[in-house]
């Protein structure tokens, strides 16, 4: 029917008027760098493999973490987790438990036995990796995954590297880490065990190898001279950790002072716990706030009857005592010298001074740059020799198991790279979602899940593992406590938001985009968005 | 350990957290069934792009908001009758609408008795089937449509009515009505003399009048809250008889805020107590929105020019303070901040 | 069936039988018999279905009949005076958006003083509203028209007001014969909206029109009153076919054939104005009648075809414009220009005064004198005026005059000064 003129209109008319042209100012959504994954040295996506995990996609989460890292139990065990240091959510309430969940997905993925994604058809092609630490199992399984032929060598018996031989069972159950190598040398790896490479140009050249991977790490435990030390006494802590990994623990009596700061003293203290000393102290020359060491791992030893002697250093053994000298901080916060002297009854003391790496076996190349004893690279990873690439503790680095997986994946791409006669340019990374971009009213409130701790009594008496994993109702709920900082989740704020209905919803994982034609520029989408995906930019005239 | 989908929603329903829970329009996690209207790629658009509304129009929203509502709740059986104001004004200027829902505006001061003359209509043709809500801005509701409005909540007529309050006679030009706040700048109450504003008067609170006729349902909303506000078009609509839902929506130009604040103005509004957001039923409170973040109301009127004067060095602490007041006063008639507060969910 | 029954009781009846679907009602005096008597109907279910409302104020009645017609309802109700003065904004706004409402206007007359008698001056504060304004003679037009009202506002989407005189009418008892319903659904079909709040067929009713528009918008309202001209007798014709009965229409001439004067009027002031023409023939005098049904739309051709003989044309009306005169005169003045007629406006019967035959005899009467002014009061006493009159002149604080002339006219019944 026609209808009354003026008076009566028809539906949908309205959109004649294109109100986007009011605006001077455009909305644009925009990917950031979530902190987390920017903080992760073994650059995993940690958003994505969370997004997956919280609507219970926990074999499709896992399938996005091993894109960059293989051994998610294990880091899901040892990381120090810089992710969670740098978590958004750290200043809403508190981190998300990122450690947490890639534990449970790793053991997830050994408890149902799901596989590694296959490698790429085979290239022809032959890469060498010595060491079969972090950094030589993760170049392995990215340069299999690539379709290259490796074989990967190691002087131990077992492969491993620091991972078996330098953090104690009570940390890394054995049959999590023999479960992940497992997965890796599945992928169909030439394994040498027992055989430590003394000639890297000639293993190379005798085995034909195309490139070489040098992941031999730091194993040599650096020792100092303490006077009237006899070597029953002092043992170094490398030594002590691998001779327990062995089955072989030394005897160190009842009362066991380690010196030293790092996690390696601590990892130390916590063993001759485990292995009956009564008396487990650890000598630190400068405070609490100063110690290297990882905070919680510091609370975990004090809560197994670890106790520490701040600002003091090992002066010489006097008989059965050993002798240490106070020390007080300078205005730097230098330790100083205060001729303040005790002693401690000791039966033995083990040096946890640090580690060096053994790089012997490149004195037949000369291009190789050695510098602070440790192999000079590329941002590749390369080596000043061509095709020689190297990473882990023995290029420069933090000297984590997870900066060792993040040297493994460069290196892989980098040999990948050379040996296709290409530059790996590296990938731009976006800006960083910092806090300030977020709008986190949105979020509903969560503390973080805490893992269960076993009962101190148990573990000061055996290797069993000291932090129990998630159950999937906790690991649901941390996932979900993620913040997706800088990405677009889908959330339907800007959808829901505009009054202009000016944005389309694209459908299930396409996002959305903006109608400009009725956008009038308000920016409340802007401002609503919780995790910071859109921005306004200046209109074009 | 479950991986597979079909054991999530009984994972879902004991793990009772979700990411942005319900604060967010929309969220994956949610069974379809607790996901808003706004989230749907499907809701109605009852008021359509290409309406004259100002950048970022917190009428707008909430007409949106609650008619896409109302339309599901009805299943797409709605008639909607407007009061005069910015809302009519900026919706149907000849020769384009923007309703996409049969929509018929009268006057300023009639849309609950228009309202209620389409509803009987509907009765006296046995098509029950089909609902009215009427809606109005604060001056079309709390001024000229009061007498309307009071007979039809008398009667008990069967329509929804929504109150969309942005404070003020916005269509022309700003200036004070009957729910304008103390101390707010508008034309006609400027910042001069000793309570420079609107001056301080006994309010005149609306969902409260409306309790009072013992209606079945009375609620009031904001912009900031949509499945809060979504849940009482929803409750609203499952009743008979007459309904009043009171919105809060916040307006850049005549409160002097940036048009990208609305929703976050209807926050504070409803985070610092000034605007409680309950519901009740024949005129007893059932429930209230409690709190989630409180804030202080400088931090509300900080983001207005209508309350530049009361802010900053030059401003009136000692009017800050009766604002304070007010706010605090329903923080206790209400109990908007339990001492107890449930982590997580809202649930 | 004649049936001698008031007034208010036959309007009520005949409404009824058209078939209300929602019949709001807020009182006021005239109008208060007609809407109880529909409200006991609906309640007791002879009149069904149909919603019958008690609403807070005639603006809401009114308001209430616009959702109510807009939603596809037919929509009826009724008020006065200063009832239809505070539903005015809604009568715009009834006939602007062109709703097919019909209300009975008991024509009383408006405040201040307050009074609660019959004139016209309600009626005319509307005429400008874009309603349809029928005006009865008798209570046996009056509830004929409001069945011819329903037919032509639904068939040209146009409110339609029903006009009959306060008290004189409404509250009348005489015979008055009823249609049964058989033959008013015979000439009434059911309501066919031109538009509809519809949800399977949604549009937007009551945009707001700019300058671009509205001129058209108001132009096409006017033509409508046009069409109505032409079907207004049309409708009575067929109703007159129906019923026999020559009810409606745009004009009633009595005896104008040869007249040489002829007096114009609305409602039921013509039966007494009809008793004096016949008196004034007797006499020897050619005068007429001219009644005016239809004054919105005002028939101008009919009303010239009428007064085409005479030379003189005498107005009477219940309302005038004050500080100029005759509204229904200024009217009729459209009818006679160019004619060489002389037009007298006499207002009579405000707010109640009696209309006697006597007066309008001699009006009739002064008129053939040619000694009637262009504008005179019928009855006035003059001596009250001048006693008011000389008192503001005398006092500044001379008080209200409506309760002056009060006083006057006691002190006068006691014989005091």
């Amino acid at each position: 029917m026609e209808r009354p003129f003026a008076i009566t209109l028809d539906v949908g008319s309205s959109r004649a008027n294109h109100t986007g042209s009011w605006r001077v100012e455009r909305p644009v959504y925009v990917d950031r760098l979530p902190p987390c994954n920017d903080a992760c040295p073994a650059g995993e996506n940690i958003q994505g493999w969370l997004y997956e995990a919280e609507s219970g996609g926990y074999e499709a989460a896992w399938r996005v973490l091993v894109e960059d890292n293989p051994l998610p139990a294990i880091m899901g065990r040892v990381c120090f987790h810089p992710c969670e240091t740098s978590c958004n959510r750290a200043q809403v309430d508190e981190a998300v438990g990122i450690n947490a969940v890639e534990r449970f997905l790793g053991d997830a993925a050994i408890e149902h036995g799901w596989s590694l994604p296959a490698p790429a058809p085979d290239t022809g092609r032959r890469v060498l990796v010595i060491g079969a630490g972090p950094a030589g199992l993760s170049a392995t399984y990215h340069l299999r995954r690539l379709g290259h032929a490796v074989r990967l060598v190691d002087g131990a018996p077992r492969l491993g590297g620091m991972l078996r031989y330098g953090i104690p069972a009570y940390r890394l159950p054995r049959a999590v880490l023999d479960a992940e190598i497992a997965r890796i040398v599945d992928l169909g790896v030439e394994v040498v065990v027992d055989h430590s490479v003394r000639d890297v140009e000639a293993e190379r050249r005798d085995g034909a190898f195309d490139a070489v991977f040098l992941a031999v790490g730091a194993q040599i435990g650096r020792r100092v001279n303490i006077p009237a030390g006899d070597s029953a006494k002092v043992i170094d802590a490398v030594s002590f950790l691998h001779r327990v990994a062995d089955d072989d623990p030394p005897m160190l009596g009842r009362r066991v002072v380690v010196y030293g700061g790092g996690d390696t003293a601590l990892d130390a203290a916590r063993t001759a716990r485990r292995l009956g000393a009564t008396e487990a102290v650890i000598v630190y020359r400068r405070n609490r706030d100063r110690m290297p060491a990882h905070a919680e791992e510091v609370e975990q030893a004090l809560g197994e009857g670890v106790s520490v002697r701040w600002l003091a250093t090992v002066d010489r053994f006097d008989g059965e005592r050993l002798v240490i000298e106070k020390m007080r901080l300078n205005a730097e916060g230098f330790p100083e010298s205060t001729g303040e002297f005790e002693e401690l009854d000791t039966d033995a003391l083990v040096l946890a001074l640090g580690q060096d790496t053994d790089l012997s076996l490149l004195e037949g190349n000369a291009n190789v740059e050695v510098r602070d004893g440790v192999v000079q690279v590329t941002p590749t990873m390369m080596t000043h020799e061509r095709g020689v690439f190297a990473g882990g503790d023995a290029a420069p680095s933090d000297r984590t198991a997870t900066v060792a997986v993040g040297h493994g994946k460069r290196a892989a791409r980098g040999i990948d790279a050379y040996l296709r006669g290409a530059t790996d340019a590296p990938r731009e990374r976006h800006g960083v979602a910092t806090v300030d971009r977020l709008n986190t009213w949105y979020y509903a409130d969560a503390p973080r899940t805490r893992r269960p701790e076993l009962e101190r009594v148990r573990r000061q008496t055996n290797f069993e593992e000291v932090v129990g994993g998630l159950t999937e109702q906790n690991a649901l709920f941390e996932a979900r406590r993620c913040l997706s900082c800088g990405n677009c989740f889908e959330c339907d704020n800007c959808f829901g938001v505009c009054p202009d209905n000016a944005v389309v919803k694209l459908g299930a994982g396409q996002r959305y985009e903006f109608n400009y034609d009725f956008c009038k520029g308000c920016g409340i989408c802007v401002r609503e968005c919780p995790c910071g995906a859109i921005e306004m930019v200046p209109e074009r005239i | 350990m479950s991986h597979d989908p079909t054991d999530a929603p009984a994972l879902d329903q004991r793990v009772h957290f979700y990411q942005v829970g319900s604060f967010a329009v929309g969220n994956r996690l949610l069974n379809a069934d607790d996901r808003t209207v706004q989230s749907s790629a499907q809701r109605t658009n009852s008021i359509d792009s290409g309406h004259r509304a100002c950048q970022g129009c917190g009428e707008a929203l909430g007409a949106r908001y609650a008619l896409d509502a109302a339309m599901r709740a009805t299943n797409g059986r709605l008639l909607a009758v407007n009061a005069t104001g910015c809302l009519e004004v900026f919706s149907t200027p000849y020769p384009e609408t923007s309703w996409r829902i049969p929509w018929l505006h009268s006057l300023f001061g009639n849309a609950p008795a228009v309202a209620t003359g389409v509803s009987a209509a509907m009765r006296v043709k046995g098509r029950e089937d089909v609902r009215v809500v009427a809606q109005a801005g604060d001056g079309g509701t709390v001024d000229i449509g009061f007498g309307t409005l009071s007979g039809m909540f008398e009667r008990n007529d069967d329509v929804l009515f929504i109150c969309y309050d942005n404070e003020g006679y916005m269509n022309t030009g700003v200036q004070r009505s009957a729910a304008t706040p103390p101390a707010a700048r508008t034309a006609t109450t400027d910042v001069v003399g000793d309570e420079p504003g609107n001056p301080f008067g006994q309010g005149k609170d609306l969902p409260r009048i409306a309790m009072a006729h013992d209606i079945p349902y009375v609620a009031t909303a904001t912009v900031a809250d949509l499945h809060d506000l979504e849940r009482k078009v929803e409750r609203a609509m499952s009743l008979r008889g007459a309904r009043y839902l009171h919105v809060f929506v916040p307006c850049p130009l005549g409160w002097g805020a940036a048009s990208n604040e609305t929703i976050h103005l209807a926050r504070l509004a409803q985070s610092t107590g000034l605007f409680p957001v309950f519901e009740a039923e024949r005129g007893v409170v059932t429930n209230v929105l409690p709190i989630r973040r409180w804030s202080p109301v400088e931090e509300y009127l900080t983001l207005q020019r209508r309350y530049a004067h009361l802010v900053g060095p030059r401003g009136r602490p000692d009017i800050v303070a009766r604002l304070q007041a007010i706010a605090d006063a329903n923080v206790v008639r209400y109990g908007l901040l339990p001492d107890e507060r449930n982590d997580g969910e809202d649930d | 069936m004649l049936r001698q029954l008031e007034g208010s009781r036959a309007i009520a009846e005949t409404v009824a039988l058209c078939r209300p679907e929602v019949v709001c009602a807020y009182p006021i005096s005239p109008q208060t018999h007609i809407i109880e008597a529909i409200g006991r109907m609906v309640k007791d279910g002879s009149l069904a279905p149909c919603e019958f409302i008690n609403v807070e104020s005639e603006f809401a009645a009114m308001s209430v009949s616009i959702g109510a017609s807009a939603a596809g309802a037919r929509a009826y109700t009724a008020t006065a005076s200063q009832g239809l003065l505070f539903m005015i904004e809604a009568v715009y706004n009834a006939a602007g958006l062109g709703l097919p409402i019909v209300m009975t206007l008991a024509n009383r007359a408006i405040g201040a003083p307050i009074n609660i008698w019959n004139d016209h001056s309600d009626a005319m504060a509307v005429r400008d509203t874009g309603w349809i304004q029928l005006f009865a003679e008798t209570n046996q037009e009056a509830a004929d028209l409001h069945v011819q009202a329903f037919r032509l506002a639904e068939e040209l989407s146009v409110p339609v007001m029903v006009c009959m005189d306060g008290f004189i009418l409404t509250h009348a008892v005489e015979g008055v014969d009823l249609l049964d319903q058989a033959t008013v659904d015979r000439f009434l079909p059911p309501y066919e909206p031109r538009q509809v709040l519809d949800p399977d067929d949604p549009v937007s009713i009551g945009a707001m029109v700019g300058p671009e528009a509205f001129e058209e918008v108001r132009y096409l309202a006017h033509l409508r009153q046009l069409d109505a001209l032409d079907q207004i007798p049309v409708i009575a014709d067929a109703f007159a076919e129906l019923t026999g009965r020559a009810s409606g229409g745009l004009v009633h001439p009595y005896r104008t054939a040869d007249a040489d004067t002829i007096v114009v009027a609305m409602g039921s002031v013509l039966g007494t104005i009809k008793d004096a023409v016949d008196r004034r023939r007797e006499a020897g005098d050619r005068v007429g009648v001219l009644g005016i049904t239809s004054f919105r739309p005002f028939p101008i051709a009919a009303v010239r075809r009428a007064l085409s003989g005479a030379r003189r044309v005498v107005v009477i009306e219940k309302a005038f414009s004050l500080g100029m005169g005759g509204v229904l005169a200024t009217d009729v003045s459209m009818a006679t220009l160019g004619s060489t007629a002389v037009l007298s406006t006499v207002v009579a019967g405000l707010g109640g005064r009696p209309i006697p035959r006597r007066s309008v005899e001699e009006t009739i009467e002064r008129a053939g004198r040619d000694q009637l002014t262009p504008l005179s009061f019928l009855d006035l006493d003059d001596g009250i005026i001048e006693r008011e009159r000389g008192r503001m002149a005398r006092t500044r604080r001379s008080g209200p005059f409506a309760e002056n002339v009060l006083r006057d006219l006691r002190q006068a019944k006691e014989g005091r000064p």
